[in-house]
């Protein structure tokens, strides 16, 4: 679904990523992980589109999509979350799920002004599909509240089903469990692997959280200092002497 | 002040911002006051009299004793209570049971306005259409300032390009106004368009200062361009509108219309083009307030106010901002072609001096007074920007600093503005 190879970021002197290649097949979960700073969040932003990557290729189902619009790149169903959690914050739980279904609504000026039946019925449809997602991740009860007056935990809850609304094929979630307690983490988790067997997403994840991480990923990749490191199943990287090093530092 | 705490200040800041206070205004009072020009040719500075040198150190000496002991005067004065404007919020209620009570305020609203102008004067209703071209104004800005999030001091652009596009097309073709008032809108809208492709990238202060520069291109161009605009001397003789075929001149300006007053067989009075031009101005403002309230519950609304809130968001769910934003740029200037059109057919005469710098901050002090984004608080805004200075008119030469009192007091008091109203939300019934 999606290859990345041989990416690279620099900034002005900074090679902030550099080679680093994986790949994410259907309906997968890979992790990236790292020690802070090793360049995760970078490889993320250059997936989607918020930085033009100075090297290599990142292709979405055969097309490649390096340098393309940031917009673009989430139409072609590759939507992200974000290391700190980005609402509208002053607009309700609900509203927030019909801004990210723009697309899917009819947007014509008269369209809207004159409520033609074409209107009505994309309108309504959005509407229940911000529904369905809400009682999945629980909120429907809040759904007339303010995003911003959302618990931490229950703000990134409606990050993932903002995203979910767009209806993706490969989710992009940076570090969903920074913040929650361990109840929440595994309520996480079993959204995260309910999410890839319901509804045939694959899920891209960066996550510190080690449990998290081993007990759903299909495949790990570790990043260090910009360079990939290790890439392999949770009990290759588990075993992996280089991994260890990284992350405990040399004996 | 008896919201600060009492020992906001120690005694050194005091003394600083005492001695700061009385020094700004010695330098004030002595600049205005204190120094004379005499002579008609070759001016020369001259001392001002003994007394008003004493007047000057008098208030230097009061203002400095002020700020020394000012938390002892506000202890002392308590007992006073701070005035409150009282506090009116819908936000415990329902969003339909709010949208029923504006509902029936909007109506009682049209029903005294449209019966109010047959028992006031005729200057008064005149004021009134006045105040009704920039109620249009203020909510045309408010898409672009209130919901988009983009600081626009341009505004008054659009109003010149809508005023002018009537007033030259029925120049130079001879066009109705009623065929005129879209096609000021839609030019209107296409300078929109235009301003607004070079200024996406850019936000906050950068905007506000490109903006500014684009309403005076527009004005400067008005002035210079003779030929087609007749510069500074403005246009004259602009007709005013007609109902269907009838005029509401002593006589028919155009063939096959008829004055008002031969067709019902009264007698001529120019009040009634009075009352029929607020009419006009009342319906055109029921146009606009219920265009605005549809876009802020339809998508494009929504986006707008997403993209306000976080532009990064909007981008990572596919959002094209650049769209987003160009259709708040050119539906909020649509808004100023229909008023400007308008007000160029009230007044018969425009020139470039109506479409200054002031209009534009006049228009952006009217949607930050109302409250950004609500409706009912900028129609009350624009009423008291456009009527306070008018009822204020025999203050003369202080008008202006009563104005600017005013605006000082109201910061203190409603920062949010008028009527801080809880925006229109999109709620989940049956919750």
């Amino acid at each position: 679904m999606l290859q990345v190879e041989n990416l690279k970021m620099q900034f002005g002197g900074l090679l902030a990523v550099d080679g680093v290649a994986f790949d994410v097949g259907d309906k997968q979960i890979v992790s990236v992980i790292g020690p802070n700073g090793a360049g995760k969040t970078t490889v993320f932003n250059c997936i989607s589109g918020f930085y033009a990557p100075t090297g290599g290729s990142i292709k979405f189902q055969g097309e490649p999509i390096h340098g393309q619009a940031d917009y673009r790149i989430s139409r072609l169903g590759m939507v992200r979350t974000f290391q700190h959690v980005r609402l509208f914050n002053s607009m309700t739980v609900v509203e927030n799920l019909l801004v990210a279904q723009h697309r899917h609504v009819n947007t014509n000026f008269f369209a809207g002004l004159f409520k033609t039946p074409d209107y009505r019925r994309r309108e309504k449809e959005a509407m229940e599909r911000a529904v369905y997602w809400l009682k999945k991740v629980n909120l429907l009860e809040h759904a007339n509240r303010e995003a911003g007056n959302l618990a931490y935990g229950q703000q990134r809850r409606l990050e993932i089903a903002r995203c979910m609304v767009t209806e993706p094929k490969l989710l992009m979630l940076d570090e969903p469990a920074a913040g929650l307690n361990p109840k929440e983490t595994k309520e996480l988790d079993e959204l995260i692997l309910s999410l890839k067997e319901d509804y045939n997403i694959s899920v891209l994840l960066i996550e510190h959280d080690m449990s998290l991480v081993m007990g759903i990923s299909n495949s790990i990749v570790v990043i260090n200092q910009g360079r990939p490191l290790a890439l392999g199943t949770p009990d290759e990287i588990r075993n992996n002497a280089a991994v260890i090093k990284a992350y405990l530092g040399e004996a | 002040m008896s919201g600060l705490p009492s020992n906001a200040y120690t005694p050194d800041s005091k003394l600083t911002s005492a001695l700061i206070a009385s020094g700004v205004t010695f330098a004030l009072a002595f600049a205005i006051m204190g120094m004379k020009l005499q002579g008609g040719l070759s001016p020369t500075l001259e001392a001002a009299s003994t007394q008003t040198y004493v007047l000057i150190f008098t208030a230097t000496a009061l203002v400095f004793l002020f700020q020394m002991t000012r938390e002892k005067i506000s202890a002392f004065f308590s007992f006073i209570p701070w005035p409150r404007l009282p506090r009116y919020s819908t936000a415990h209620l329902s969003q339909s049971k709010r949208d029923q009570r504006e509902k029936v305020v909007t109506l009682l609203f049209v029903i005294a306005a449209l019966i109010w102008p047959f028992i006031v004067s005729r200057g008064t209703v005149d004021l009134a259409t006045l105040v009704l071209i920039y109620v249009m104004l203020g909510l045309g800005l408010n898409i672009v300032v209130g919901l988009a999030g983009l600081l626009d001091l341009g505004y008054v652009a659009f109003y010149a390009v809508g005023a002018y596009s009537y007033a030259l097309l029925n120049q130079y073709f001879g066009l109705s106004f009623w065929v005129c008032l879209p096609i000021a809108g839609l030019l209107a809208a296409s300078f929109g368009f235009i301003l607004g492709f070079p200024v996406l990238r850019l936000r906050g202060d950068y905007l506000a200062i490109v903006t500014l520069g684009f309403g005076e291109i527009i004005r400067i161009l008005l002035n210079n361009w003779t030929q087609l605009t007749g510069g500074p001397n403005g246009i004259g003789g602009i007709p005013k509108p007609a109902l269907f075929n009838l005029e509401f001149g002593r006589r028919a300006k155009e063939a096959g219309n008829q004055p008002f007053h031969e067709f019902f067989g009264i007698d001529y009075d120019t009040g009634y083009k009075v009352i029929f031009l607020y009419i006009l101005a009342i319906l055109l403002v029921l146009a606009t307030l219920f265009v605005i309230r549809r876009l802020t519950r339809m998508p494009i609304g929504r986006a707008w106010e997403a993209l306000r809130e976080d532009e990064i968001a909007c981008r990572s769910l596919g959002l094209n901002r650049t769209i987003i934003k160009l259709s708040a740029f050119t539906l909020g200037a649509s808004f100023a072609g229909f008023a400007g059109a308008f007000f160029s057919a009230r007044q018969g005469f425009i020139s470039p001096e109506s479409f200054s710098f002031i209009e534009s901050a006049i228009i952006l002090a009217i949607v930050v007074l109302g409250g950004m984004g609500s409706q009912l608080g900028i129609i009350l805004a624009a009423v008291a920007m456009t009527v306070l200075p008018e009822l204020a008119r025999e203050f003369a030469e202080y008008r202006m600093l009563m104005f600017g009192l005013m605006m000082v007091l109201m910061m203190i008091w409603r920062p949010q503005g008028l009527l801080p109203m809880k925006r229109p939300q999109m709620e989940l019934e049956n919750v």
